[in-house]
């Protein structure tokens, strides 16, 4: 690389070009002496793409935590519902109970289970107070959190609730219900305020905006959502999703919709009137379940398909996914992603927490020198016959490159052949190796080993020997090792049965390529039938995979 | 009083110069073959030369006695004899303890002449027989410069320390051996308590106190050192490489600075590029790197690793080559392919795509792909049309693929991966691809399989026609471009030159020629072809629309040329004659087999008026006032000589720094000029040489060859002396002979055209 950016500037100003001016004379010459003075060049360690999920930030940010506490509830698990306020307890709706966690216990601190029937969607009001929940009898229930008994007891809905929420005012609840209605409770008197009957079908999911005190919206089995405001007893938006919707989200800001039904996640902007942004299919069942980040950059869908799928709000790509053991039926995440919890149709709670970062701080630290040491004739002023010679920075090498600076090449093949580095790192072990031979003292490295330092040479081969992208190098160097061992063999028993599981791994690596071969014979005749313009193209690509499995063989 | 410099010549004759002025003082005739000489402080009044006189292979040492006179050429015929059987190269020659013994090596034996007492020892090591020693050939000598003591370096590696060699029985050496490969070049420090010493390996070893244990190393000098000096004072070592490099370094064994010319002794695989950026001349450079070197300066500017490992020099070892390279959009993209072949079915490959960085200013390695052929790659091409926002390049490789690689945004939300992905892979009836090439416009693909030329759509990769004129392999391949854009131009193995039409799918017109070399010019519709025949190569410049030559030049070198390129000039020049045209906007260089870089230049008119303006660099320090250049002929037949030996120099001057003298003329005030009937007759004739020239006759004078570049004269010596060195050479006879007579031809070139001026002086 050209590391001196200011010759090439120079040598884009015409003027320099046309005079060898005698700055740009110097610089050449300290560009040559810089490369003179390079130094060793450490071997280049063969990287191979890591096949697979990609790390990025998110990975890493969702890989962040520890492993999952089970908690096993007594029916399907409907509802998750965080407080708000600390200590951020969490409400789970299971059957016909609501049990209360703390964020850290995997009992229940609190029980409601005054339910004659399933609960559904115990929520909590936005100062952590109050919960509401309803129930497949058609009441809606509202406890403090501290009592046990019922605060309120909203009756008007005739089949089973499956929605509640509060509004952001705090003091109405809204409800919707399988009789298709939506109303609109005050919790103060105790009292219907409204109802909606323009739902066409069961009523099972709703949220209420939390800047608007009047505005809410419902998600309906009749494939619709509807958006509606308590100060005109009408829907102010309707959109159509296409499935029966199972969930809906509004975003903090309200500007956005985010519903799911069926596989679809769908995006509407409700400043355009419910346009459609985005529709996403990403899961291969249906979609039951929606959360928003703390951050609100990431979307959470939860599905029938046991997977868990982390979006970006931005490019509405999808950035990480959960595997869990069921299927999922509700997701929740605590204040600043600390707790993730999944709840499942097999009445299994997945509580899943943060790793604390605060263990790196504990390491102890390395005393470092004193200040004075640091300052140390740093004041010093360059006097007329000085010589200034500055140290000579030293980069750092690892122990293989050290060793093959020196030329001890047997040292460094002993090193990449420790069992640290051959299970973990194989490359850099067949790096060693192609290196070596590059520098053509390969022979000698193997040459005049023991019987557990050859066995250790034969265990690593053994095992990568087959693999198509060290295979090249590997088996030239299995070559070798036959050659120069070949008089001692039957010396020593260990060493033998190493050669012969050698063997038996060659037999069974031609016949599978034999069969590989007849595989691609058997596609070739098929290609031949097709059209000749087809044939051209796609045989190219599927020969492709096969050539690289053919180097093996040779 | 200036210092002066002896040199000698294989013309017979020692010469003495005053270097700081550039003069030549006296030429001694000695009327032999001269291939070294020495000089001892100790004997100010004769010179110790090498010559052989009976056989072609046996060297004497003698002392030639240098008579006083006050003439210009003396003969020296007072020869005394010194040493027989020796070797010719100096290197094999040390002067010792203040001149009082000569040593001298050559195969086994070491030889040593003491001057007071006039004898001669002669030490011989166990020979060839025993296996053993067989490489305890000397190859090198050195002395002590304040004790009995002799360095000797052998072809093993071992360096040799003779003491107590004054005495025939009780003789000692010791021996000190760190060199796995033969040592090159032995040399004392000035104070004699280290010795250096160097070879193939590429380190500069300094002995300490000649004890094995105190060794200092000075590593990873890029090439063989070939040369070790030490400077008068003792604070520099200086060595010279075979890559065309001079080394100096400290008495700290720290390298203060590095001389380096075209890097010379590698194979060039990639051909000559012109980075569009810098407009330097790209090729193979130091082993594993691509040099980027400025034809404006006659600089190396930088080394580009490529390979990027570290450089093993051994004998019998295969190296990593890096056989391709190709720049692409306006010098964004670099792409090189490197390969490595042990045995016949193990063939490493590897393709890097390099961006570059505005913001470092160099290139940065974006991808590395492995494998990107099952064989040899044979050609790659980028797309260098405007309208292609996306890179493309292609591959052609011996393994019957063609492949596409384009640039690919795999923008996750991330941005990180960018990189170079393969779109395409084509191939035609599984014969070899060994060309492949874009039209100007990128709208067209052209990939020759063998003897078949395929035209793809570079859209769809499509293929659109195919043409064959059974007529051999196609070695080279190219699109006409501007106006010429719709013709392609194919060159076979069997010597047909075929130009395609491509509107009409046809065969447009084709020449029996054997090009070795073509080469369109970016910047006009010219193709330069160049062919081999017995006698040397000819150099044809056509345009692909009409098939009779713009232009041809017989003979332009004796040797093959390997490569060549159009490089754009910076400024257009005018040149009206139709001749040259060609060169207006374009300056085509050419590299030979034996790696010497030439070009052609028709020298503009004022250059000619004013040859005198060459002699600047001997006399800088005359003012170059408009009297100069006038009057400077004059001068010019007075110091013909001086004129003669600077010649080389003087034409690589830079066309920028050539005063033009007419224009001087005219614009310099009257009342300053000196009468005009001096000036008239001058100046007439310089107007009639300019008509002279333009007659037919003098064409292949006038467009005249400059061994430019690579400073040619001491390269020739170089190769020289490196071919000397090695004594296995067999074919040296046969070398000598080819060196001299194109050092002859270039002189009595020269001779020409000093001649030609003296006439229009007079």
């Amino acid at each position: 690389m050209g590391k001196f950016p200011s010759l090439s500037l120079l040598m884009m100003f015409p003027r320099f070009r046309m005079l060898p001016s005698p700055r740009v004379l110097v610089l050449i010459l300290r560009v040559q002496l810089y490369e003179i003075m390079a130094g060793y060049k450490p071997v280049a360690i063969q990287t191979y793409p890591i096949l697979g999920e990609k790390i990025t930030q998110d990975t890493l940010y969702w890989n962040n935590y520890k492993t999952p506490v089970q908690i096993k509830e007594f029916g399907a698990v409907s509802k998750v519902d965080f407080s708000p306020q600390p200590p951020y307890n969490y409400a789970v709706t299971a059957s016909s109970r609501i049990h209360i966690y703390g964020r850290y216990s995997q009992e229940p601190i609190k029980t409601f289970s005054r339910f004659k029937d399933t609960a559904y969607c115990a929520t909590f009001r936005q100062d952590g107070r109050l919960l509401v929940a309803g129930s497949e009898d058609g009441g809606v229930q509202l406890f403090d959190i501290t009592g046990r008994a019922p605060l309120r007891h909203f009756e008007g809905h005739t089949k089973a609730v499956h929605t509640v929420d509060f509004t952001a005012d705090k003091y109405h609840v809204v409800s919707g219900a399988d009789d298709y209605t939506v109303k609109l409770w005050d919790i103060p008197n105790s009292k219907e305020i409204l109802t909606f009957k323009e739902h066409s079908d069961y009523v099972r999911c709703g949220c209420a905006s939390k800047l608007n005190p009047d505005l809410f919206v419902t998600g309906s089995y009749d494939h619709t959502l509807k958006m509606f405001d308590a100060r005109t007893n009408k829907s102010v938006i309707s959109v159509e999703h296409g499935q029966p919707v199972e969930s809906v989200l509004l975003f903090p800001s309200g500007g956005l919709l985010v519903s799911a039904g069926g596989r679809y996640v769908k995006i509407w902007d409700v400043l355009k009137g419910g346009q459609l942004l985005v529709s996403l299919k990403n899961h291969h069942k249906t979609v039951t379940c929606l959360y928003l980040s703390s951050s609100g950059q990431r979307l959470l869908s939860g599905s029938l398909d046991r997977k868990v799928k982390i979006y970006s709000t931005t490019s509405y790509k999808v950035v990480h996914s959960f595997d869990y053991a069921a299927s999922i039926l509700s997701l929740a995440l605590a204040h600043e992603d600390e707790t993730i919890v999944v709840g499942m149709t097999n009445g299994i709670l997945s509580v899943k927490h943060r790793k604390s970062e605060a263990k790196k701080d504990s390491l102890p630290r390395r005393r470092r020198p004193a200040y004075r040491t640091f300052i140390k004739g740093k004041n010093y002023m360059k006097q007329r016959d000085d010589i200034l010679i500055n140290r000579p920075s030293k980069k750092h090498l690892e122990l293989y490159d050290r060793d093959l600076k020196n030329f001890r090449v047997s040292k460094a093949l002993d090193r990449v052949l420790e069992p640290s580095c051959t299970i973990k790192t194989p490359e850099i072990t067949v790096s060693i190796i192609k290196e070596l031979n590059r520098r053509g003292v390969l022979a000698n490295a193997l040459a005049g080993r023991d019987e557990k330092e050859i066995s250790r040479v034969l265990n690593f081969l053994i095992r990568n020997l087959s693999q198509p992208r060290f295979a090249p190098v590997l088996i030239n160097a299995a070559e070798i090792i036959i050659d120069i061992y070949l008089p001692v063999i039957g010396q020593s028993p260990v060493v033998d049965k190493k050669f012969l599981l050698l063997q038996g791994l060659v037999e069974k690596e031609i016949d599978y390529q034999r069969e590989l071969l007849e595989t691609l014979g058997m596609m070739d005749m098929l290609f031949a039938t097709m059209t000749r313009k087809e044939s051209t193209s796609v045989w190219q690509h599927a020969s492709d995979g096969f050539l690289e499995n053919k180097k093996v063989e040779s | 009083m200036n210092p002066k410099l002896y040199s000698c010549s294989f013309d017979g004759t020692v010469k003495l110069w005053d270097y700081v002025d550039g003069i030549l003082i006296k030429t001694f005739v000695v009327g032999l073959k001269l291939h070294a000489l020495f000089t001892l402080p100790s004997a100010e009044d004769s010179v110790f030369v090498i010559i052989n006189k009976e056989k072609p292979d046996v060297f004497q040492l003698v002392s030639v006695k240098l008579p006083k006179s006050s003439s210009q050429e003396i003969e020296a015929k007072e020869l005394s004899f010194v040493l027989d059987y020796i070797n010719q190269s100096p290197k094999c020659i040390a002067f010792g303890n203040e001149g009082e013994y000569v040593a001298a090596v050559r195969d086994f034996y070491l030889s040593v002449y003491f001057f007071k007492k006039k004898t001669t020892s002669r030490f011989t090591l166990s020979s060839s027989r025993n296996k053993k020693h067989a490489k305890n050939n000397f190859t090198c000598v050195a002395c002590h410069p304040k004790e009995d003591c002799i360095a000797t370096g052998h072809k093993d590696g071992k360096i040799r320390l003779w003491r107590n060699f004054d005495d025939d029985k009780k003789y000692t050496y010791t021996c000190l051996h760190w060199h796995h490969d033969m040592v090159m070049d032995l040399a004392f420090s000035v104070t004699g308590t280290s010795l250096l010493s160097g070879g193939r390996e590429s380190v500069l070893v300094e002995w300490r106190d000649a004890t094995e244990k105190n060794k200092e190393f000075l590593p990873r000098l890029g090439a063989t050192i070939e040369h070790i000096s030490v400077s008068p004072a003792g604070d520099l070592f200086c060595t010279s490489h075979s890559d065309n490099k001079i080394i100096v370094i400290h008495r700290n064994l720290e390298a203060s600075a590095v001389i380096q010319g075209l890097v010379k002794d590698s194979n060039i695989f990639t051909g000559l590029m012109v980075d569009p950026r810098t407009k330097a001349l790209v090729l193979n450079g130091k082993p594993g790197h691509l040099q980027f070197y400025s034809l404006q300066h006659d600089k190396q500017l930088y080394n580009l690793d490529i390979i990027q490992q570290e450089y093993i020099n051994d004998y019998g070892l295969i190296q990593i080559e890096l056989t391709k390279a190709a720049f692409g959009c306006y010098g964004n993209w670099l792409a090189t392919v490197e390969q490595r072949q042990e045995k016949e079915t193990e063939l490493e490959l590897q393709m890097k795509l390099w961006m570059y960085n505005k913001k470092t200013q160099g290139f940065v390695l974006n991808t590395k792909v492995n494998m990107p052929h099952e064989d040899h790659i044979t050609a790659l091409c980028f797309c260098n049309a405007e309208k292609f926002e996306n890179p493309t390049l292609v591959t052609s490789s011996k393994d019957g693929h063609f492949k596409v690689w384009i640039l690919t945004d795999d923008s996750d939300i991330y941005k990180k991966a960018v990189g170079w992905t393969c779109d395409f892979v084509g191939s035609y009836h599984k014969y070899q691809a060994t060309n492949c090439c874009f039209s100007e416009d990128g709208s067209l693909l052209a990939v020759s399989f063998e003897e078949i030329v395929t035209i793809w759509d570079s859209e769809t990769w499509e293929l659109k026609c195919t043409f064959c004129q059974r007529a051999g392999k196609i070695r080279h391949l190219c699109f006409g471009r501007l106006t010429c854009s719709k013709y392609l131009l194919g060159a076979t193995e069997n010597g047909i030159l075929c130009c395609w039409n491509l509107l009409s799918c046809a065969l447009e017109w084709s020449a029996k020629l054997n090009v070795r070399v073509m080469e369109p010019d970016p910047n006009s519709e010219n193709i330069a072809a160049i062919s081999r025949s017995s006698v040397g190569s000819d150099l044809f410049v056509f345009k692909p629309s009409e098939p009779r030559p713009l232009y041809i030049q017989k003979n332009i070198s004796r040797e093959e040329v390997q490569w060549g390129v159009f490089v754009p000039r910076d400024v257009p020049e005018s040149f009206t004659s139709e001749a040259y045209q060609w060169l207006n906007r374009s300056q085509f260089y050419f590299l030979t087999k034996s790696q010497s870089l030439l070009t052609f230049s028709t020298k503009s008119p004022e250059e000619k008026l004013t040859p005198t303006s060459k002699q600047l660099l001997a006399e800088e320090s005359l003012p170059t006032t408009p009297f100069y250049f006038i009057l400077g002929k004059h001068r010019e037949q007075q110091d013909e000589k001086i004129n003669e030996a600077f010649e080389s120099e003087l034409v690589q001057l830079p066309l920028t720094e050539n005063i033009p003298a007419i224009s001087e003329l005219l614009h310099t005030p009257a009342h300053v000029l000196p009468s005009a009937s001096f000036l008239c007759s001058k100046f007439v004739s310089s107007l009639l040489l300019s008509k002279e020239t333009k007659s037919g006759e003098e064409i292949p004078e006038d467009v005249d060859m400059e061994e430019g570049k690579e400073s040619d004269d001491s390269d020739e010596e170089n190769d020289f002396t490196e071919k000397i060195q090695d004594t296995n050479n067999t074919d040296l006879g046969e070398d000598l002979l080819h060196q001299l007579s194109k050092s002859e031809e270039k002189e009595l070139r020269k001779f020409r055209k000093v001649d030609y001026s003296w006439i229009t002086v007079l």
